[in-house]
């Protein structure tokens, strides 16, 4: 059998390159038949996420699944092919002065695997996140046929809405293959507000005023650096007065240091860790981010490693980095901590990547409410466990 | 199945009190919001925990009896219309608010509150709940979750799917689980996201967690007055167009109004074919810039007049009018029937004028109120059911608009949800292969087809074996859901 490529060092006899959504049914009721294992790829920039497939047959290359299908820009709404990278998309829309309100925190990255792992960056805090934003979807199913759900008008609540379940699914129920999203107007002004703070304490009060104020941030985020050194940022977007009177008033709730900005600070939007790290996602309830943020230096010391944290403190979700050297054991043990604390905030603590030995040694998911209802959703989707087996919560 | 059987199990777990049985008493619950459908239920039981409603599905599930939940029952689709044979389940007595949590920016309810509490008890803390169905003062939040409600506002702030952050519920198994949470994105398949508007056939919410929105600084609402909609249209996507996102953009054309002057005298402008609300809200520094460029544009788009709400007493005049509309048809039509399509916003002129002549062929009038922004039709409707021939006239029009709009890339539905209504519809939407991938979300769920039967999908799908619980007869079968041909 010859290697011709592979999935997160899960090596594949076969790559296949469909150009449609009848290619990628033709290639999937194929593998169906001969109980092909597979795994859909854009650009990659995310396929060392989640668990590797447990058996691995067939890489469905998406980058010919590309391009705009609709941009219907009076109603804004835009349909667009999942292989098509996120950047195109805003190419795009930007001449009209349109966007979709997504982040790109890997550039490259394509919408169909910005959906499938339900990425999200800063700017969630406004316009919220895949499952808000994407309002029809268009799949190959596990046996091949092609199904649709939502459509083209944001307002519509007929039949289920499977473009909340596909979103962040891993490509474990269906090959995405098209996505209509609402769009939003591109602000005609932003500005970035951004002052250093002294402990998580100080973080959370500087962020809790922000939140409690009325100024609308589209973005309120943190960063911990190594050592701990805390910075509070947000961004304001609007019409050109609106944003001058806003982020006057942001900078005098951040407090002593801040500093207006047109260009986002260091590091935003990045996630805090480099490809081969591992990379943690930390949920929590609002009023726990400082807990968490605490407990996350507390917990650094602890193993004596450089935890780096950053995110959206104005939504409750974190992401943290740590060296790809990193001692397996250690890894285990800051994972542990940090579980503790976000079960402590109602939250959850996953490893979203890791290198292989670290993977081996911890559960990446943690506590998953709901499993039992959602491997029978997987049983139905894909009752022969064809799609990226192995990758997702609870073995599915 | 038999709920006979199903009376004597619940005994074991509710009070006398919880469980009614008289002929009388079960036809008060014989239709929701949408009245020509109705079925007196075989029983109806009234948990006030979330443990008794488990348990009383889970007598549901051993006696093979079909369940329907209920909250207010004011859902216009006919999704709480009851089975003969089957069990309504009202969430009514779980009306407790369980926790007001500004610092995290959420509300932990029961299903059986009421919308508007749920504002009425954040405001103190300068908090609310964004979405507001026009029932608002009455509609329960586990309503809500079943029918993914939306409401005038929900084009900026989304629908209810966006608001609520975790529930937990019974499944059609009888087991209490939970899904999401007060954190967002919890790890796994987003089934939350799958439950919000499954119009209870995936099971029944006993606890909701929403969003709670920090007050505007400001709001701003202008009543304009145009000669038509066309202009009325014209002037929204002009709006839209300028990159504004209004908290709200509302239309009425000029049946609509004559009704709404006749019932609540709301003293909209003499002699408008069309009114506009446009409502902005957010950042003072921001509404007022772009308050300034909505006027501009309605002027523009041949706004004969414009009114700018002065205080709160004013504004809510504006809307009195828009959400009296419904009900006020009832003074100049003694029946009328209430639509709920979905087209592009860009497709108004057209619609309306085919709406129009679909009126005039079959000798009804239409009545248009509308969410303009999010191009959310309701057409009413409006027959004299003593007259031969109106009732099914005003029939073949109100689903012939449903075609229009599929027609026009839109949907059957933008609020009111399918429910027994439009299930026959669906399929003008979604091919058979788009159906029965939805039904394999319903089947994982609910195997035996026990919650909600006969509701959303046109044609129920056969499941195959209930995991790991039981063989023999096909359950839905079994529970005469459905036939095997």
């Amino acid at each position: 059998m010859t290697v011709l490529a592979e999935i997160a060092g899960v090596p594949a006899a076969a790559v296949a390159s469909p150009a449609s959504t009848a290619e990628v049914a033709d290639v999937v009721r194929g593998a169906a038949r001969d109980g092909l294992a597979l795994v859909a790829r854009g650009a990659g920039t995310r396929q060392g996420w989640a668990l590797p497939p447990q058996r691995l047959d067939l890489i469905l290359e998406m980058g010919g699944v590309s391009g705009l299908v609709e941009h219907a820009a009076g109603d804004l709404v835009a349909v667009v092919r999942a292989g098509t990278p996120l950047r195109d998309v805003q190419e795009a829309l930007r001449p009209v002065g349109q966007q979709l309100a997504l982040d790109e925190p890997l550039p490259g990255s394509t919408v169909g695997g910005t959906v499938a792992v339900n990425a999200s960056g800063p700017r969630r805090m406004l316009y919220g996140t895949v499952r808000d934003l994407l309002i029809g979807v268009t799949v190959v199913r596990a046996d091949g046929v092609v199904a649709r759900a939502g459509g083209k008008v944001v307002k519509n609540v007929a039949g289920y809405d499977l473009g909340k379940l596909v979103a962040g699914s891993y490509g474990t129920l269906g090959v995405i293959t098209e996505c209509a999203f609402r769009l939003h107007p591109l602000p005609a002004a932003a500005r970035f507000v951004s002052a250093p703070a002294d402990g998580p304490d100080e973080a959370g009060r500087a962020v809790a005023a922000v939140l409690g104020s009325q100024i609308v941030p589209s973005a309120l985020e943190i960063d911990m650096a190594e050592g701990g050194r805390l910075t509070v940022a947000a961004l304001v977007e609007g019409v050109p007065a609106g944003v001058d009177r806003r982020a006057a008033d942001l900078e005098k709730l951040l407090g002593d240091g801040a500093v207006q900005g047109e260009t986002p600070p260091p590091g935003w939007g990045a996630y805090p860790w480099a490809p081969g790290d591992v990379g943690i996602k930390l949920t929590c309830a609002l009023s726990r981010v400082p807990y968490l943020l605490t407990a996350a230096g507390v917990t650094a010391q602890l193993h004596d490693v450089p935890l780096r944290v950053r995110g959206s403190a104005g939504t409750g979700v974190l992401h943290a980095g740590l060296p790809s050297g990193t001692d397996p054991g250690v890894v285990a043990g800051v994972v542990s901590d940090l579980r503790a604390a976000t079960r402590a905030g109602a939250g959850h603590c996953v490893v979203v990547t890791a290198p292989p030995a670290v993977r081996a040694r911890i559960d990446v998911w943690g506590h998953v409410d709901g499993l039992d209802l959602m491997r029978r959703v997987k049983d139905q989707f894909d009752p022969a466990g064809t799609l990226a087996p192995g990758r997702f919560v609870g073995g599915i | 199945m038999s709920v006979d059987a199903l009376a004597a199990a619940v005994r074991e777990v509710l009070l006398p009190e919880q469980i009614i049985t008289d002929r009388q008493r079960l036809r008060t619950y014989e239709c929701d919001g949408l009245t020509h459908y109705r079925v007196v239920p075989g029983i109806v039981l009234l948990p006030r925990t979330a443990e008794e409603c488990a348990a009383v599905v889970r007598a549901c599930v051993a006696n093979a009896v079909p369940f329907v939940a209920r909250g207010s029952g004011t859902g216009l689709s006919g999704g709480a219309l009851p089975h003969a044979d089957g069990a309504l389940i009202v969430t009514s007595q779980l009306r407790a608010i369980r926790e007001m949590a500004p610092q995290d920016e959420r509300a932990v309810l029961e299903p059986g509150v009421i919308n508007l509490q749920v504002s009425r008890a954040a405001n103190p803390h300068g908090y609310y709940y964004a979405p507001d169905p026009s029932s608002q003062q009455i509609c329960s939040i586990g309503g809500n979750v079943a029918e993914n409600s939306g409401g005038a506002h929900c084009l900026k702030y989304g629908f209810t799917a966006n608001h609520v952050t975790g529930v937990q519920i019974v499944t059609p198994d009888g087991d209490l689980v939970r899904l999401g949470g007060r954190a967002p994105d919890a790890p796994g398949y987003d089934l939350l996201g799958a439950f919000v508007g499954s119009e209870g056939t995936l099971g029944i919410a006993t606890e909701v967690t929403v969003r709670l929105v920090r007050l505007p600084e400001t709001v701003r609402t202008l009543l304009a007055a145009f000669a038509g909609t066309d202009e009325a249209g014209a002037a929204t996507s002009a709006i839209i167009a300028a990159g504004v996102v209004p908290a709200a953009v509302e239309m009425m054309d000029a049946l609509a109004i004559e009704a709404a002057e006749a019932a609540v005298h709301c003293g909209y402008p003499g002699g408008a074919g069309a009114v506009l609300i446009v409502e902005l809200d957010g950042p003072a520094a921001e509404v007022d810039a772009q308050f300034a460029a909505v006027e501009d544009l309605c002027r523009a788009h041949g706004a004969f007049e414009i009114r700018i709400a002065a205080d709160d007493a004013e504004r809510a005049l504006f809307w009195k009018g828009r959400k009296s509309a419904f009900a006020a048809v009832g003074r100049i039509s003694p029946d009328y029937i209430v639509q709920d399509g979905v087209i592009p916003r860009t497709a108004l002129p057209q619609v309306l004028t085919r709406i129009g002549e679909l009126a005039r062929e079959h000798g009804v009038r239409v009545a248009n109120v509308f969410h303009a922004g999010d191009g959310n039709l309701h057409p009413l409707v409006l027959f004299d059911e003593s007259v031969a021939g109106q009732a099914e006239r005003a029939e073949a029009v109100s689903g012939a608009i449903l075609d229009i709009c599929v027609e026009h890339g839109g949907s059957i539905t933008g609020e009111h949800g399918v429910g027994v209504d439009k299930a026959k519809h669906l399929p003008r939407m979604y091919s058979p292969a788009d159906l029965d991938t939805m039904q394999l979300v319903r089947c994982a769920f609910d195997p035996r087809g026990l919650a909600n039967p006969g509701k959303v999908f046109p044609t129920p799908r056969l499941c195959g074996e209930v995991p790991g619980r039981r063989k023999g007869v096909h359950p839905m079968h079994e529970s005469g859901v459905a036939e095997v041909f």
